[in-house]
């Protein structure tokens, strides 16, 4: 795409100065003259958004460092201090969180914009793997800096995360005390994850130098998916693009000061308002809303897969959902790229990204929470109402032989209308018998397990001292938990991408591809072609 | 089939919903607060009321580490104070709280009110020349006094329980202001040993006794003085309290958004103008 | 482009050029305003400029002694005078100074008012590069800065030395029969 330089040094300085460090060339080949398809559309816009957040981060971030203090004491006392008597900290502070939540909102467009339109594929799957670097980059950074304000959130979220490096066999145990600097998340962990908070992004800058450099040698995608054939096809990048991405991010300005002005802790947690406590866990630990989709995966893993447990596997599988993007490229065996012209793809590629969504939502529920269930949690209580209590001592010649001595009391015990034995030692117990009075049984039924044992309880203290003893069954019915949504959600999250889109490349019949991208629009409207 | 089945989810679904809600929290009931709005602000009247409700009554047992009795002063505080000038004498006058005349504000170290505020509270100190610890009359620049030196002092007084720092509580909690409003005026009477019977505290039981009673607070503007209206100016003090910049917030919002606004439009007509011959 | 002769081009580059420079003087205000809190962040913040005063009880300096205190995170020193020490400055009111004052007007109040003589509040920071001078040493019996030997009198006043300036007299004033109040 990088063709000769159009670029002419005008004045008697820039043509010194282009012999010397070709500098301004450098911009005007690549933010000027540069060739950018002429289709493409507002979904398009988002990589000058994400320059912008990562400006702004970078900016009110060390800002913000200027005043907060990386200390177990203190970190919280200083966020306030930002908030209460810095001038203007609490417009930074709220442009620095909301930012991050910005930040994430956009990356996500843009990421599924690629996978859309096929972005990934040849020869630009260095430019996607880039992005999954910065991606990956972006989500150390934000975990890192959740911390830093050490309220109970940041506290808990840093050890969970922590945690979850432990799960490795044999050397998780020491990375993770590698990592905090200690035996728990403390001092150490707090001045070190600063430390890092502050060198991430501008790693992240690096990386998106690589990213964009790579966008300029391989040239952008378009709707298409058609490459570029001709000047034709093409329009100069400023003004057209340059124009285009202005407006579109000044009404992502407008969206990011509607949350910085009316609504910066809407994207929050309330916990986080409360200082961190190492001897009280809150009662729900979530991650922020962007990290949702993985903890969820995370915790769908409730079950041992062979030699691997089921932490090791939740952990292992959330980080296979970002590192499967990395092998995206060679994943897709379709010749077509964009999705336009995928008919089949596109519906599979629908449900992804409710999949997506849907793995949000469980990130954000209690797991145990039931969705759906075959019927009502049931427990059958029987007694004898009234009647004669006859009580028998059990012992057994030792702890082996106990069931079998209580298999002789019970049958000694014959005739009686209901018994129960209560172990009281490793070899002994007692033998209670009714005989006479009335049986009685009673049904209860209720929506959940806590329900159930209340009911349970009540019938029981209804009856009172009437009767000796109950005998209870429970009948669970088939429940369909978070949990469970969560597993078939992580199914399709991974079957999309390791078996829908290599098979489906081979399989589906696409629809015509134009042959070029000047071309739905017919050859005489293009005269305005620069 | 699939409709009916998702029907049937639905059905059981809504059902346990319900079923949770019961066994968690009330949901806060609404405290018709006037910072809600999206550019409602702050009844100052009502901070200052709340301010001596939480001095006399919750500062027993809560602290309000991050709060310094000279933010009581400054702009956007309760007892801001502004030199306003006199239509009909000319005169320059005091006047506490923005007025629609404006008006100079008063650096608070200069203001009488929070000056006189910060010396009635008695401050444990370190005595410069002995270096013995020493009682001292408050500064404008002490943070508010705590009632007890550290957390373990504070669960030994309170039977094990911690009464929590209260500087951003309405941000801490779900709910907000609504929910301290509910949570004050929300006992039933009914308590079990220490606790006491509180269907907005999560859990149902609160270790707080009931704080506030008719008549408890003397006000000098003529409020009524139940404990219904102590609770209400509490809680607005408290959200002033975690949010002392929300006025100052909500306005500056309103200029930045019709200044993007603005901004877009020419955008969108510089951009319209750009591409205007060509096709796209 | 600019060779275009219609009179229809013309009146679509006005508008064309209208917009631009519209758009881009609205977007230069706009950055200048946003400029302005990411400076005015590091001006000293509400909890730092509430602790401009400090107060100071004057009952246990003896005369001949004087304490250092601090204020505004820098040191002052408040000296009490013996009559000596007040006679010297007086007596030196118009002699040959490199920074002419009288002694009556480096003990002034902040508020206007004549200070007492014995009590002498100054900046504890020598005016050639900050060190802070060490007192009873020198020529005139005055202050004395180790770092680049410039001397002062006992009034506070630059004698000889590399320093072009008096100390600077804190703000202060009486609050009490024995207590200042400085800033």
């Amino acid at each position: 795409m990088s063709g000769p330089s159009t670029y002419e040094p005008k004045s008697g300085f820039t043509r010194w100065l282009d012999k010397r460090l070709p500098i301004i060339r450098l911009g005007y080949d690549s933010f000027v003259a540069y060739p950018t398809p002429r289709n493409l559309n507002y979904w398009w816009t988002f990589g000058a958004m994400l320059s912008l957040c990562l400006i702004v981060q970078i900016v009110t971030g060390v800002v913000l460092a200027m005043h907060y203090v990386p200390h177990i004491n203190l970190a919280f006392s200083s966020v306030q201090r930002i908030d209460r008597d810095v001038p203007f900290g609490w417009l930074i502070q709220n442009i620095h969180s909301v930012g991050a939540s910005m930040f994430f909102l956009a990356v996500y467009i843009h990421m599924f914009r690629g996978l859309y339109y096929g972005s990934y594929k040849a020869p630009r799957e260095l430019l996607w793997i880039l992005g999954c670097v910065i991606y990956l980059l972006m989500v150390g950074t934000a975990f890192l800096g959740y911390t830093l304000p050490w309220g109970q959130m940041s506290f808990w979220g840093a050890t969970v995360i922590t945690n979850l490096l432990g799960a490795l066999p044999v050397i998780g145990e020491s990375i993770r005390n590698w990592l905090m600097g200690g035996f728990s998340v403390d001092q150490p962990t707090i001045n070190r994850f600063f430390s890092l908070h502050y060198l991430l992004p501008f790693v992240i800058a690096g990386v998106v130098a690589l990213h964009v450099w790579a966008l300029h040698e391989s040239g952008q995608n378009n709707p298409t998916g058609v490459e570029v054939k001709s000047k034709a096809d093409t329009v100069p990048f400023t003004p057209h693009a340059t124009m285009k991405d202005l407006f579109a991010t000044t009404l992502f300005i407008m969206l990011f000061a509607v949350f910085v002005f009316y609504m910066p802790d809407a994207l929050g947690h309330a916990d986080n308002y409360i200082p961190a406590n190492p001897l009280q866990t809150p009662p729900e630990i979530v991650p922020e809303w962007y990290l949702l989709p993985f903890y969820a995966i995370l915790r769908a893993f409730d079950f041992n897969i062979g030699p691997i447990d089921s932490k090791l596997a939740g952990v292992l599988a959330m980080f296979a959902a970002i590192g499967v993007l990395f092998v995206l490229p060679w994943l897709d065996t379709s010749k077509v790229r964009s999705m336009r012209y995928r008919p089949a793809a596109r519906q599979f590629f629908l449900v992804f990204a409710v999949v997506c969504f849907g793995l949000g939502w469980c990130g954000g529920q209690n797991p145990g929470n039931i969705l759906a269930k075959s019927g009502d949690f049931t427990a059958t209580l029987t007694w004898i109402q009234g009647g004669q209590v006859a009580t028998q001592p059990i012992e057994a010649q030792s702890a082996a032989q106990w069931e079998e001595a209580a298999r002789a009391a019970e049958q000694g015990a014959q005739g009686a209308a209901m018994m129960a034995v209560t172990r009281s030692g490793a070899t002994t117990g007692t033998l209670r018998a009714v005989s006479g009075g009335s049986p009685q049984t009673r049904t209860v039924r209720a929506a959940t397990t806590d329900e159930l044992e209340t009911e349970i309880s009540a019938v029981k203290a209804e009856v009172g001292s009437a009767a000796p003893f109950f005998t209870v069954e429970r009948y669970t019915p088939f429940t369909f938990t978070v949990t469970r949504l969560a597993q078939v959600l992580t199914l399709y999250y991974f079957l999309f991408f390791l078996i829908i889109l290599p098979l489906l490349g081979l399989r589906e019949t696409p629809g015509r591809v134009p042959d070029t991208i000047a071309k739905p629009v017919g050859d005489g409207q293009t005269q305005g072609a620069a | 089939m699939f409709r009916a089945l998702s029907a049937a989810a639905v059905a059981v679904m809504a059902v346990a919903g319900v079923a949770f809600a019961a066994a968690e929290a009330q949901h806060p009931r609404d405290g018709n607060f006037s910072f809600e709005s999206p550019l409602g602000g702050y009844d100052m009247a009502a901070v200052q009321r709340g301010f001596q409700v939480y001095s006399q009554v919750c500062s027993t047992c809560h602290s309000m580490d991050h709060l310094a009795y000279r933010h009581l002063g400054e702009r956007g505080g309760p007892f801001a104070l502004y030199m306003v000038r006199n239509e009909e004498t000319g005169e320059l006058e005091p006047h506490v709280g923005e007025s629609a005349h404006g008006g100079r504000f008063v650096d608070v170290t200069d203001n009488p009110y929070v000056r006189a505020i910060a010396q009635a509270v008695t401050i444990s100190d370190i005595d410069p020349n002995t270096g013995q610890p020493v009682d001292r009359p408050g500064r404008i620049s002490d943070h508010f006094r705590r009632p007890f030196p550290n957390e373990i002092a504070a669960r030994a007084a309170n039977g094990g329980g911690y009464p929590p720092d209260l500087s951003v509580i309405t941000a801490a909690r779900h709910g907000g202001a609504n929910y301290v409003y509910s949570l004050l005026t929300g006992y039933t009477g009914a308590s079990e040993g220490t606790l006491y019977e509180n269907h907005y505290f999560p859990g149902g039981r609160i270790a707080m006794p009931p704080p506030l009673a008719d008549g408890a607070v003397p006000y000098a503007d003529g409020t009524a003085t139940t404990a219904d209206q102590y609770a209400h100016d509490v809680s607005t003090f408290l959200q002033w309290a975690t949010d002392p910049h929300m006025v100052e917030r909500k306005r500056m919002g309103v200029i930045v958004l019709a200044f993007l606004l603005v901004l877009a439009s020419l955008l969108y007509l510089g951009y319209k103008q750009v591409w205007r011959n060509e096709s796209h | 482009m600019a060779g275009a002769a219609s009179s229809a081009h013309e009146v679509g580059e006005t508008r064309r050029d209208f917009i631009f420079i519209a758009g881009g003087a609205v977007a230069a205000v706009g950055a200048a305003a946003t400029v302005w809190p990411f400076i005015d962040q590091m001006n000293p913040a509400a909890d730092t400029r509430a602790l401009s005063t400090t107060e100071v009880d004057l009952t246990a300096i003896e005369p001949g002694q004087q304490i250092k205190v601090m204020w505004q995170g820098k040191p002052v020193f408040v000296r009490h005078r013996t009559p000596t020490e007040v006679a010297d400055a007086q007596r030196d009111d118009y002699a040959s100074l490199k920074d002419p004052q009288i002694d009556a007007d480096r003990i002034k109040q902040e508020d206007g008012q004549a200070g007492r003589p014995e009590w002498l509040v100054l900046q504890a920071s020598c005016t050639h590069l900050g060190c802070i001078p060490t007192f009873a040493e020198g020529a005139y019996h005055g202050w004395f800065c180790p770092c680049h030997g410039s001397v002062y009198d006992t009034s506070g006043r630059i004698r000889s030395g590399p320093a072009p300036k008096n100390l600077y007299p804190a703000p202060y004033v009486f609050t009490g029969a024995n207590a200042i109040r400085i800033g």
